[in-house]
């Protein structure tokens, strides 16, 4: 019996080969049944059933940051079938001048797809910055809403059992084919206060991005545009305390690709 | 005229003079003047191996039987029975489909369901008796082999006399071309739907639009696209981005010419064996006269534009004037296109008509009547649909994985041997008839909308043709020259659903993709039934089942249209009956590649009848009444 690939039900197999094997009539009509039956899962499998990978970087960008500029990255990736997928989430930002990462996180992910456009996902984050070795459980959704806003939504569980929270909505206006400006904004909430990270509960900080990129290939394109964050409320003043403006715009440079 | 390059890349096991010596042994070999190989005869050697092509210029990989692009034109005489051998020359698995010929099950050359396919190094041999006349074409139905070049035409000489007159033949076979890997294509599909779409609506459209019918219209339609998720002009999934458009293997700057004298009757047999592109054909300058369609000869048509699908193929009639003319086969989203010429004299070329405005889909792509606009857009989020519509009238509700079983009222029925005066009519002749569609399959992940009140289309001109002005084909206008073999009125229905979701570029069969299928469709031996399909999609699919023709249902004739592949367009429902002559297993499927690969296929499983449950046609006709089986439709 030749392998199932990936994503198919071990089931297929053995149906295929009582059904195709079951009639003696189908000696006059399956060329060798058994050797039919036996390739049978297989090319099912390959009509649907196959996995791939994706990698996306979103934002690989610099950040102006008001004289003190930043690398970001922004990328996801996935391996799996149409409806289970391993999804892998990076993100963080690198200070030139103090030569640190800022922020980095990694988010490993069991993603579900649910519905025609959202896909449920589960798993852990870890945060090597500016809180290091810190561990979350993740739980949230992806995907396209009505009036196509991308959609990444995620709540998240500190060992210490604080819950915060992070909804991502991006949005595409074709100027041409390949000019397209893209508005983005990001909300963060904390369900109460995280002092050791210098969080207060509520809506703790806002982004909101305008790029422009152009799409020489769908695949990879470069962009400009503008991002200004905020940190909010009992955020702010913990942001002030540490001597930094609670409010930071940006022009930002950077590519985006997929493959 | 760039000349064309072909190199064969054979392994040690496969030299020039053994491939020479392969096929030119059996069947008698002669080269049109158009450069094509032709083979005839009764016994053929058919070698696949790997080669190059070069297409304008550019050489790339392809998959090739004796080393010619496109596959030779096998020549067969109705009546004859054919032997072929298949040598496997390459390192992996490969088949050849008989596009369209009735044979035994076994002979139909899909791996997993008729045979286990040919193994590398190995040879198959095909032998079947040919029943048909007329124009066909046979492929590889293993992997992404067809779009790199494995395909080729077929011509069966009826027996008798020809009822079509014509002086001179060519054979017009459209492709389209990847320059690189088709399964790199396919993921690239899977990953970014949309990918391939260069003429989807900017900004500048909207304020073109809003300027024209009024801001509040214009945001008001967009708004309706945006709220269902949905592209107005996703067409065709791959595009002229990324495709070269072929005629018999020549790209537009090859520019295949065929010759033809100034008066001649010059029948064009036309076959579109592209992966994905569904093409607009026309010659500006010379009407066509349809007279062949998948290989069943029809009363003649005449037209200056055809839409064919992929796998579709027609004949026409042309009768050019002393010059040249251009053959043009403009893609369905009119980002690219195949070009021939045809003229009496080598080394003529006609103008090169401009690609047209590419078209905007409409509320009837949908599946929905202008009526139910608001209500039906709020419908469409399936996250929040009930699975249980209001269903219509005539379909009781009959749950079935694969296919909607809908057993029909036969009090009512016409006993007249050619009468469809069944309740039925009224679902597949009534463009008018505004029903809530009953969707009795999953719609969930694999399924991103569903078509609320479909409508028959069987009339209406394809995609983008609704207001050209010149004649346009249409699928209404096709009767068959003879009367359908088998006129019985169908015993039964069997709904079936075309579902997908674009963006996770998931294509399906009733919401269940082949890898997920656990049973065939079921039909039994002897029966005359009728398929009937609803679009739940916005594209066209171009249907085709195996071993047997779907006689379209266009009307109350005996001589319906009858195809082995139809072109289902956006949100339409339309019936074909199908006569269920042949048992053993079948492939049906979308003939989109793409689309298959992505899960659009099933298998009608023809369930062989003991003599005494058989229903011969001759005593069946005007009855119908199909044996009784307790497994229809339960498939648990």
């Amino acid at each position: 019996m030749t392998a199932a690939p990936a994503g198919i039900p071990r089931g297929a197999a053995a149906f295929a080969a009582a059904f195709l094997a079951a009639s003696p009539a189908f000696s006059q009509e399956v060329i060798d049944p058994e050797a039919t039956a036996a390739v049978r899962a297989h090319i099912q499998g390959h009509h649907g059933g196959g996995a791939l990978t994706y990698v996306e970087g979103e934002r690989f960008e610099y950040q102006s940051n008001e004289g003190d500029p930043l690398f970001l990255f922004d990328a996801q990736g996935y391996y799996g079938g149409d409806f289970n997928k391993l999804w892998l989430k990076t993100e963080g930002e690198y200070d030139f001048s103090a030569d640190r990462f800022e922020e980095a996180e990694v988010q490993a992910l069991y993603s579900r797809a649910i519905g025609s456009f959202w896909d449920l996902q589960a798993g852990v984050r870890h945060d090597f910055a500016p809180f290091a070795d810190r561990t979350y459980g993740v739980i949230g959704v992806q995907g396209l809403s009505s009036y196509l806003f991308e959609i990444d939504a995620a709540a998240f569980v500190s060992g210490h059992g604080d819950v915060t929270a992070r909804i991502e909505a991006e949005y595409e206006i074709l100027l041409t084919q390949r000019l397209i400006l893209q508005p983005r904004a990001e909300l963060n909430f904390a369900l109460q206060d995280v002092p050791a990270q210098e969080i207060g509960a509520g809506l703790s900080a806002a982004e909101a991005g305008l790029r422009l990129r152009y799409e020489f290939r769908r695949e990879f394109a470069p962009y400009v545009g503008v991002s200004w964050a905020r940190s909010v409320g009992d955020t702010a003043d913990f942001t002030r305390a540490a001597g930094e403006d609670p409010s930071k715009l940006s022009f930002v440079a950077g590519v985006r690709f997929w493959f | 005229m760039i000349s064309r390059r072909r190199f064969l890349n054979q392994s040690a096991a496969l030299g020039a003079t053994a491939f020479a010596a392969g096929f030119a042994a059996p069947g008698a070999r002669a080269a049109s003047a158009s450069g094509q190989t032709t083979l005839t005869g009764t016994l053929f050697d058919l070698m696949i191996g790997r080669a190059q092509v070069g297409v304008d210029g550019r050489t790339s990989d392809a998959v090739l039987v004796n080393g010619s692009f496109p596959a030779p034109l096998l020549r067969w005489r109705e009546g004859e029975e054919v032997t072929i051998n298949v040598m496997n020359h390459l390192d992996e698995d490969t088949s050849i489909h008989w596009h369209g010929l009735l044979l035994p099950a076994g002979m139909d050359g899909v791996p997993g369901v008729s045979f286990q396919g040919i193994h590398p190094l190995e040879t198959f041999t095909y032998r079947f008796p040919v029943k048909q006349a007329g124009t066909y074409w046979y492929h590889s139905h293993s992997g992404f082999q067809e779009q790199i070049g494995h395909y080729g035409p077929i011509i069966i000489d009826p027996k008798g006399a020809d009822p079509v007159h014509y002086d001179r033949e060519h054979v017009i076979m459209l492709g389209d071309w990847v320059h690189g890997s088709p399964e790199k294509l396919f993921r690239t599909l899977k990953r970014s739907s949309e990918a391939f779409n260069f003429q989807k609506r900017t900004l500048g459209d909207f304020v073109a639009d809003a300027r024209a019918a009024g801001l509040g219209e214009a945001i008001s339609e967009r708004a309706m696209w945006a709220g269902m998720r949905m592209s107005a002009t996703d067409i065709a999934d791959v595009t002229g981005a990324v495709y070269a458009y072929l005629v018999n293997g020549h790209g537009p700057g090859d520019n295949w010419t065929g010759l033809f004298t100034p008066g001649e009757r010059v029948r064009l047999r036309i076959i579109n064996a592209s992966a994905m592109t569904i093409f607009n054909l026309r010659i500006p300058g010379l009407a066509m006269t349809v007279v062949q369609s998948d290989g069943v000869n029809v009363e003649p048509v005449d037209t200056d534009e055809i839409q064919i699908g992929v796998a579709e193929t027609y004949d026409v009639i042309i009768r050019p004037a002393d010059q040249a003319y251009t053959l043009f086969a403009e893609t369905i989203d009119r980002s690219g296109f195949a070009r021939a010429t045809l003229s009496p004299k080598p080394g003529m070329s006609a103008d090169i008509p401009a690609l047209r405005a590419r078209p905007v889909l409409s509320m009837r792509d949908m599946g929905m009547t202008h009526a139910g606009h608001g209500a039906a857009v709020a419908e469409m989020d399936h996250m929040s649909m009930s699975h249980g519509a209001p269903a219509a009238a005539e379909v009781r509700d009959h749950p079935h994985p694969a296919g909607v079983s809908v057993d029909m009222d036969m009090t009512g029925m016409d006993h007249d041997a050619a009468g469809m005066g069944m309740d039925h009519n009224s679902m597949s002749h009534g463009a008018h008839a505004a029903e809530v569609q009953a969707h009795h399959h999953p719609t969930g992940v694999g399924v991103d909308m569903i078509a609320t009140t479909p409508a028959n289309r069987l009339a209406d001109r394809g995609t983008g043709l609704e207001t050209v002005d010149h004649r346009v084909l249409t699928y209404t206008q096709l009767r068959s020259l003879e009367d359908n073999p088998d006129r019985r009125a169908p015993g039964r229905e069997i709904e079936i659903h075309l579902t997908g979701n674009m963006s996770r570029y998931m294509w399906s069969f009733d919401g269940v993709k082949f890898s997920e299928v656990r049973e065939p469709i079921l039909f039994h031996e002897g029966e005359r039934l009728r398929l009937t399909l609803v679009n739940d999609t916005m594209m066209n699919h171009p249907i085709h089942l195996h071993g047997m023709y779907f006689d379209v249902v266009t009307g109350d004739y005996a001589n319906k249209p009858r195809k082995h592949t139809i072109l289902v367009k956006p949100g339409e429902k339309m019936s074909l009956d199908v006569t269920a002559d042949s048992p053993g297993e079948w492939a049906f499927h979308c003939h989109l590649m793409y689309h298959m690969a992505a899960g659009m296929m099933q298998t009608v499983r023809v369930h062989a009848m003991k003599g005494g449950d058989r229903q011969p046609a001759d005593d069946h006709e005007g009855h119908g009444a199909p044996p009784e089986h307790s497994g229809h439709g339960d498939h648990q």
